[in-house]
């Protein structure tokens, strides 16, 4: 990923946006986390976000003629929030004090003529920043029109507290001025720049261009006047419209234009969001319940200080986090996409030997695309991670743990145990090719080989079938190697049975051919059964209530979600709809190779599922949904298992679990069935471990499949330990432990032999490799 | 890493020795690592406990893996 791509990915998600009060705020005031401290009751903290961007925060919180209101995004429930009257509280209410951080002094002298709200403001401004400022002002008190409120409303003492603060910071205050065109000239000569606030220098007659209103003319998004080194803004009272806040935005456009000046920068440069703008952050308002404004016991001394927090807490603290909130991966690493975004590209561009820290983070993505969905701007966190993927692939950083079980399984589906392609029986060609998926294969063996045969009796033309993965585990690990391999296998053996119609079983092969083989005409086996109708066996379900679980791969794929639903109503059967479902179902923890590199998080997004589910049975039509959520606890049936039931009348939710081995042992069988189907001999061959007979517990079974350890993993170790004697012997217990290590993993049995079979006790795995005894 | 003396009670089958703490390396990663266990010092067979696999194996390998 290089910077530009990841500047697209960071602006793409808009979480950092200011919310609606902060964008519409002409200063931006951090409305959103002042609010949030009044309703923690924290004043002192409330003051200090204010004073942060505010000059003179105990005339201007007081005065403010809140221009945020009007956009807080409450107001699309009920009632804004009561910003200017919290700011008012606020401020009365504490003995916050401002201390300023000046910024090291320059040599720099700035005029400030007139000291009304613009001036006092560009004046405290260029005090901060760390110039020389004198403020010439015609009258004998500063404040302008500020002296001209009512006194319960801002006192005067208030006032001279707060300007007093200029003459704290060093500022060069001169009351009484004469400021004609000739001292102007002087002024000019003297300093380096000047600013003019219009309110104060009312009958000046200086030797500037004037605008129609006769006011001194200025460049709107500058505040330049006709004069180079000149800037003015404010007056607005004598339009009629007096703005507090809009006095202080001249004031402090203008000693940003004055900045600018001095240090001759480009004076247009990123001012965009100089005043309000609209602001690109999407606040979800689902479920938030309508609340009237507070409304103070005594309207004209404002809030009390419980007042005050009540109104405060109707704050909903506009952000985003559209995806975090819908995907337990987001919200497990404490981020949201646009920070995950710099960290994947900082993951990256780690030179060799530093961490790379997000390496789990990056492979733990079910790529289910539910963030994409759901998100207002569509980021997808899986291409983010994939791409990732591909690069940490390319440059060897890939540690084997995270994928290698699943590309094993992968490997197992298209090499000799599965893999097949053949006609029908007795044909010459193939009008259609069956492609019934490795993992159904490997968890209804038995409805496989009969919906096979229900295609054949109900289509014409033959149907071919072929037994492999589509090679979604190498699309999902980032091994484009791979997958390129697979896919070409595919596309030449399809090629070879004269390119037939191709009919899926599972949603993931066809969303994955239909993307990387777009030559092939692809239909679901769904598709077929809702047009031929219901095979006869089909059981009969009449009255219960079924949640349909639609795989994360069907998210595009609203024809198939309808064909499943319309066979379920077939059935006799109602359908709960939850809201995971249709465009936004969310990943079983198999997508993406979650499960791989991260088993934990992937058991915790099953777990979820099935915590927050109805108590009705799920129905599934991917195996992988199907198994999943049976490992997580819950009652689900696969679509297949109610169409072509193997009992007569059985109950398939309750099936539960089923272990990685007897996945590969179902694949086999198919591929058996089919060849002794086809008259060709259906034996494999049989490895001396083969033959090694386990008797195992069900609870064993499981801790070992949790463990990713296979059946004939231990049988290999076994085999190893009995033919070469190396073993440990255990004399408190009689047991045997024994362990060998394959490529990159090396296991351990516990085990005891009993007449010809071994009883397996235990078995654990690791990856470190043993290098040998220290003598 | 170190482990608890887990030697009791274990013998070697292979030449019916007694199980003694050495020390055993490691590798993962390009990580190298010497942990005491206990082992046999005629055949070299060493013994890995589940805990110790399951534990603070497991625990070093996530951690080489985000290097
Ligand atoms: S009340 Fe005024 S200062 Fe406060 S956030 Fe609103 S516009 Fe900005
Ligand atoms: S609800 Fe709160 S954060 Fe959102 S716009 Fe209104 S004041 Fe700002
Ligand atoms: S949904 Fe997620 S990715 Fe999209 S803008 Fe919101 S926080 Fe960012
Ligand atoms: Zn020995």
């Amino acid at each position: 990923m290089e910077q530009d791509t990841l500047r697209e990915w960071e602006y793409k998600c808009i979480q950092e946006e200011p919310p609606e009060c902060t964008a519409a705020c002409p200063i931006h005031v951090d409305a959103r986390l002042f609010v949030k401290e009044m309703g923690r009751g924290d004043r002192e903290a409330a003051f200090k976000v204010l004073a942060r961007t505010m000059p003179f925060p105990g005339i201007l919180a007081r005065i403010c003629d809140h221009p945020c209101e009007l956009k807080c995004k409450r107001l699309e429930l009920d009632e804004s929030l009561a910003i200017g009257l919290l700011e008012r509280s606020c401020v009365e209410l504490t003995t916050g004090k401002v201390r300023v951080q000046l910024l090291p002094r320059r040599e720099q002298r700035i005029a400030v003529l007139g000291g009304a709200l613009a001036g006092l403001t560009a004046a405290w401004d260029l005090l901060k920043k760390g110039f020389g400022v004198t403020l010439f002002e015609q009258s004998s008190q500063l404040g302008g029109s500020l002296r001209e409120l009512p006194n319960a409303l801002l006192p005067e003492e208030i006032i001279n507290e707060e300007l007093a603060i200029l003459e704290t910071l060093k500022g060069d205050i001169r009351l009484g001025e004469t400021l004609d065109e000739a001292r102007f000239e002087e002024i000019c000569r003297e300093f380096d720049s000047v600013f003019i606030d219009r309110e104060a220098i009312a009958g000046c007659n200086l030797p500037l261009q004037l605008d129609d209103r006769g006011d001194v003319f200025i460049d709107a998004a500058s505040g330049a006047t006709s004069r180079e080194g000149v800037y003015a803004g404010g007056g607005s009272r004598d339009s009629g419209t007096w703005s507090p806040i809009n006095e202080t935005l001249q004031g402090r456009k203008g000693s940003l234009s004055i900045e600018r000046f001095i240090q001759k920068a480009n004076m247009e440069a990123g001012r965009g969001n100089d005043g309000p703008y609209q602001t690109r952050l999407f606040t979800n308002l689902n479920g938030i319940a309508s609340t009237p404004r507070v409304q103070p016991a005594n309207r004209s001394a404002g809030f009390s200080y419980d007042e005050a927090q009540a109104e405060a807490e109707r704050c909903i603290q506009c952000e985003c986090l559209e995806c975090v909130k819908s995907c337990l991966f987001l919200e497990r690493y404490q981020a949201y996409p646009k920070k995950y975004a710099r960290q994947v590209f900082n993951n990256q561009k780690v030179i060799l030997g530093a961490a790379h820290t997000k390496n789990q983070f990056v492979n733990s993505c079910s790529n289910c695309g539910l963030c994409e969905t759901v998100c207002p701007t569509n980021f997808h966190m899986g291409d983010l991670c994939l791409q990732a993927r591909r690069a940490m692939n390319e440059q060897k950083l890939m540690p084997a743990s995270f994928h290698e079980f699943a590309l094993q399984d992968m490997s197992h589906s298209n090499g000799e145990p599965f893999s097949m392609v053949h006609h029908e029986p007795g044909r010459e060609k193939s009008a259609w090719l069956y492609f019934p998926s490795c993992q159904l294969c490997a968890s209804s063996p038995g409805e496989v080989l009969s919906s096979y045969g229900y295609l054949r009796e109900r289509l014409n033309g033959g149907v071919g079938i072929m037994l492999g993965c589509c090679g979604a585990p190498a699309y999902w690990g980032g091994r484009d190697d791979l997958f390129r391999e697979s896919l070409a296998t595919v596309r030449s053996e399809w090629q070879k049975l004269g390119s037939p119609r191709v009919i899926t079983a599972c949603s993931t092969c066809k969303s994955l051919f239909m993307e990387h083989l777009p030559v092939m005409e692809i239909v679901s086996l769904w598709k077929i059964i809702e047009e031929q109708g219901l095979p006869q066996e089909a059981g009969e379900a009449e009255g219960a209530t079924v949640v349909v679980a639609d795989p994360c791969s069907s998210r595009h794929d609203p024809e198939t979600q309808e064909d499943v639903r319309r066979i379920v109503q077939s059935l006799g059967m109602t359908i709960e709809e939850i809201p995971l479902s249709g465009d936004k179902p969310e990943c079983c923890g198999y997508g993406g190779l979650m499960f791989n590199a991260n088993p934990k998080l992937a058991r915790d997004v099953v777990t979820r599922r099935v915590a927050t589910g109805s108590g009705h049975d799920y129905l599934a039509y991917c195996a992988m949904c199907r198994d999943h959520l049976a490992a997580g606890g819950a009652r689900v049936s696969h679509l297949i298992e109610l169409l072509f039931p193997t009992i007569a009348g059985g109950d398939p939710a309750a099936r539960g679990w089923i272990s990685w081995s007897e996945r590969r042992t179902n694949r086999t069988r198919v591929k058996q069935a089919l060849l002794r189907e086809f008259g060709e001999s259906g034996e494999d061959e049989m490895n001396s471990y083969r033959q090694v007979s386990l008797i195992v517990s069900q609870e064993v079974r499981r801790r070992i499949d949790e463990r990713r350890i296979l059946e004939d993993d231990i049988r290999r170790v076994i085999d190893h330990a009995e033919r070469t004697g190396k073993r440990l012997l255990n004399s408190q217990n009689g047991q045997y432990r024994a362990s060998l290590q394959s490529e990159n993993v090396t296991f351990w049995v516990d085990y005891t032999p009993e007449e010809g079979r071994f009883t397996v006790h235990n078995s654990y795995c690791h990856r470190m490799k043993i290098v040998g005894v220290k003598s | 890493m170190s482990v608890s003396n887990e030697a009791t009670g274990w013998s070697c089958s292979a030449c019916g020795g007694e199980l003694e703490i050495m020390k055993v390396g490691f590798t993962y990663m390009k990580g190298n690592f010497e942990v005491e266990l206990p082992a046999c010092r005629n055949c070299g067979m060493v013994l890995v406990s589940e805990e110790l696999a399951t534990g603070k194996m497991a625990d070093a390998e996530r951690i080489l893996e985000d290097k």
